[in-house]
């Protein structure tokens, strides 16, 4: 059976609101949602940083005086919860995915496009639900993992709120995990091969095929976790027999792929910034796509690198510790072809190509850091102390968020037509990247000298370096004045991008800029060289030149 | 986003537009969302298995379930399967009786099923919260009952939808009955695997 889609060359006024009003209505349109993914992601995000904010603060003195170590521990548990299912998850996958997936397979919309105004609109509510549930009663308490016991003896309201929101959050992350399955293998323009798409598709192929495949067991875990809290009964509580182990198995099992799920579709989106603004082809077309169906694979398999304090036994813990190395691989031939697709190009050092530069640096670091945690020996050292947390932040700050500034720049002028001033760019770049690292890399000294993690008090010993680290959060706060002022004033003033400023080949970038409703006035264009940039013999390149 | 244009709103500047035509991949959709569901599924039965290999029951607690009620509830399912397709098949020869009365015993044999399990309930000998396996056996029989239960109503939803001649479903628009069939399939292959592993095991 086939359906026939006939585009509509005047948007239908009287049945969707216009304007700005359109970002606030269940719009079926994959620009507008992408859009809306991306703001919502950043109010969320600016919550995130304020908790982060009120940690740094609390962690200047050994004491916990700043607030009760309860609210502390509501705190931590609201920024890693709001910051992974709320910022990144919706922001990498949600926001861009719906942007551009569209565009690169040459289609009109994404192939279930209620589903995908569903699966946004289940996000603002659990997340205020989330917010909200510290005002009732107080939030959950037990950090973003819900490890039980802790989960189960702390208080049952904020932590069943918690349970409930991010359920919601799974299943809208399931439901766009579908979405992007079907629309890039089956909605692709006729003539489209799979290995002439751009690079994003193939990551966020590989990340959906996580998403599907691992978020349902930690809905499944977290509805056995809410009957051990409401209806008593044991699953998880030693004390009435259960195994706290299985949790932690069931978690991991999604919440490693979810690091993936955080960081695989900036590796796409890094792979789309950097050959457009060093003018060079992607390096290694062929072994980025392995690679990343490697990781995909792989990804599945490492999550009880987590656990090797929990009493897993040797054979296990071998079985991880080498399933972990061999990520590296695949990893490291994606860092390399980012440096070859760099080497001997064009660089223009604009804000996009200074933050994805950034995150090359950045995740090079915690990917060190992240080898050397899956060795048993070290792991044990330094399991929960601030090396994780330095490790952690490193990959999904350092990776994923720089990645999500280095998207803005470079996309803004698709989105909105305007330009951003690129000076307050490499300045807001100057100010994150310094504080960043000022924020996180003492805290791997911190971590190796045993400061355990999510407590509020602290060694006397450590204060300076806690200092140091809650200066550098001082600046990361402070960077984000430059960025939103930057924003603000491109909307208000800023200078008229044009179709293509950058002289990019990827075909969102060849319709009109804001794009209308479906995309192309005329017929999608066929894009068989995504990257074909400085080659004579290239196809785009020819018909540039005709 | 493709819209439906009212008929009014319809000019000749729409010739000149293209028509574009894609498969219909709804079902792809939904298998989709099945292999997701079954991962739930997964992941349950791997914390049943998990427990019953690592966890101590205690020597008074009673963990032999009867068989001869899951048996009779597994020969409903599987009959249930084949009525179903069965009526699929009287849809594709556009005998929209026939096809109705073979949906409704396959919901009949949903029901039917559901019934018998929540006579098992009752008749077992321990609860909720007894212990371990009592807690994970409620958990994965309820949530696959939950799953019956809403094949069920879809069941009889279709069966209201195929009935002549203002049914919405017939043999043109075959994909709301194909849905919940590939549904009832799946929710009758995770019941073998959950007899096999809960009952038999």
């Amino acid at each position: 059976m086939t359906i026939s889609l006939k585009p509509s060359d005047s948007p239908p006024e009287k049945l969707q609101p216009t304007g700005w009003l359109k970002y606030l209505s269940f719009s079926l349109d994959h620009k507008v949602i992408g859009l809306q993914y991306l703001v919502c992601g950043f109010l969320f995000y600016l919550i995130g940083g304020s908790l982060a904010g009120a940690i740094r603060v609390e962690l200047i003195s050994p004491l916990s005086d700043f607030m009760p170590r309860e609210v502390y521990n509501q705190v931590l548990t609201l920024h890693g919860t709001i910051m992974i299912f709320l910022w990144i998850v919706p922001v990498v996958n949600g926001a861009f995915g719906n942007y551009l997936i569209p565009f690169y397979v040459g289609a009109r919309d994404m192939a279930f496009p209620r589903l995908n105004a569903v699966a946004f609109w289940l996000i603002p509510p659990s997340g205020l639900m989330l917010i909200t549930s510290y005002f009732i009663n107080g939030a959950a308490q037990s950090g973003w993992t819900a490890y039980p016991p802790l989960s189960i003896t702390t208080p049952a309201a904020g932590q069943i709120i918690w349970i409930l929101s991010v359920l919601l959050l799974g299943g809208s992350s399931i439901f766009g995990g579908i979405n992007f399955i079907a629309t890039i293998l089956k909605l692709r323009r006729p003539g489209l091969k799979l290995m002439q798409l751009p690079m994003y598709c193939w990551a966020m192929l590989g990340t959906s095929i996580l998403v599907v495949l691992s978020t349902p067991v930690l809905a499944g875990t977290l509805i056995l976790l809410s009957f051990d809290i409401v209806a008593h009964t044991g699953f998880f509580n030693p004390s009435l027999g259960g195994n706290v182990i299985v949790y932690q198995h069931l978690f991991w099992f999604y919440s490693h792929p979810a690091v993936y799920i955080m960081v695989l579709p900036a590796f796409g989106l890094v792979s789309e910034i950097l050959p457009i603004h060093s003018r060079k082809p992607l390096f290694g077309y062929t072994t980025m796509v392995f690679s990343i169906m490697g990781i995909v694979v792989l990804g599945l398999v490492v999550w009880a690198h987590h656990m090797f304090t929990s009493g897993t036994p040797p054979w296990m813990r071998l079985f991880f510790t080498i399933a972990t190395a061999f990520i590296a691989v695949p990893t490291g031939i994606k860092f390399f072809n980012w440096v070859a697709t760099l080497w001997g190009g064009k660089i223009s050092l604009n804000a996009a190509m200074l933050f994805s530069c950034g995150f090359i640096i950045n995740f090079v670091l915690g990917g060190i850091t992240g080898v050397a945690l899956a060795q048993v020996p070290f792991d044990v050292h330094v399991h929960d102390t601030y090396f994780v947390v330095a490790h952690f932040h490193y990959i999904v700050y350092g990776g994923s968020v720089f990645v999500i500034f280095s998207s803005i720049y470079h996309w803004f002028p698709k989105f909105t037509g305007k330009m951003l001033n690129e000076n307050l760019g490499r300045f807001h770049f100057i100010i994150t990247f310094i504080g960043f690292n000022l924020c996180f890399a003492p805290q791997h000294w911190l971590g190796l000298n045993g400061m355990p993690r999510r407590v509020a008090e602290y060694d006397p010993q450590f204060q300076l370096i806690n200092q140091l680290s809650s200066v550098g959060a001082l600046l990361m706060a402070l960077s984000t004045l430059p960025f939103l002022w930057n924003i603000l004033r491109s909307i208000l003033y800023g200078d008229e991008a044009g179709d293509n400023p950058w002289n990019a080949l990827t075909p969102e970038w060849l319709t009109s800029s804001p794009p209308p409703v479906e995309n192309w006035k005329g017929e999608a264009p066929l894009v068989v060289e995504p990257y074909g940039y400085g080659e004579k013999n290239s196809i785009n390149t020819k018909e540039k030149m005709k | 986003m493709t819209s439906i244009v009212p008929k009014e709103q319809s000019s000749e500047s729409k010739k000149d537009l293209p028509i574009e035509e894609h498969e219909d991949f709804r079902l792809f959709g939904l298998i989709a969302f099945l292999i997701a569901d079954g991962m739930t599924f997964a992941g349950f039965f791997a914390a049943y298995l998990t427990f019953k290999a690592v966890n101590p029951i205690g020597p008074d607690a009673i963990y032999e379930l009867e068989l001869p009620l899951p048996t009779l509830n597994t020969v409903l399912l599987l009959v249930s399967s084949f009525t179903f397709h069965r009526a699929g098949k009287f849809l594709e020869k556009n005998e929209s009786k026939q096809c109705q009365i073979w949906l409704l015993i396959t919901g009949a044999l949903g029901i039917a099923f559901l019934i018998s399990q929540m006579f098992e309930y009752f008749t077992l000998p321990f609860g909720l919260t007894d212990n371990l396996f009592a807690s994970t056996f409620y958990a994965l029989t309820g949530f696959h009952g939950l799953h019956v239960t809403l094949g069920s109503i879809m069941i009889m939803i279709i069966w209201w939808q195929t009935r002549l001649p203002s049914g919405r479903v017939n043999n043109e628009n075959k994909f709301p009955f194909e849905a919940v069939e590939l549904y009832w399939h799946f929710v009758d292959g995770i019941w073998v695997v959950l007899f096999i592993i809960l009952y038999l095991l």
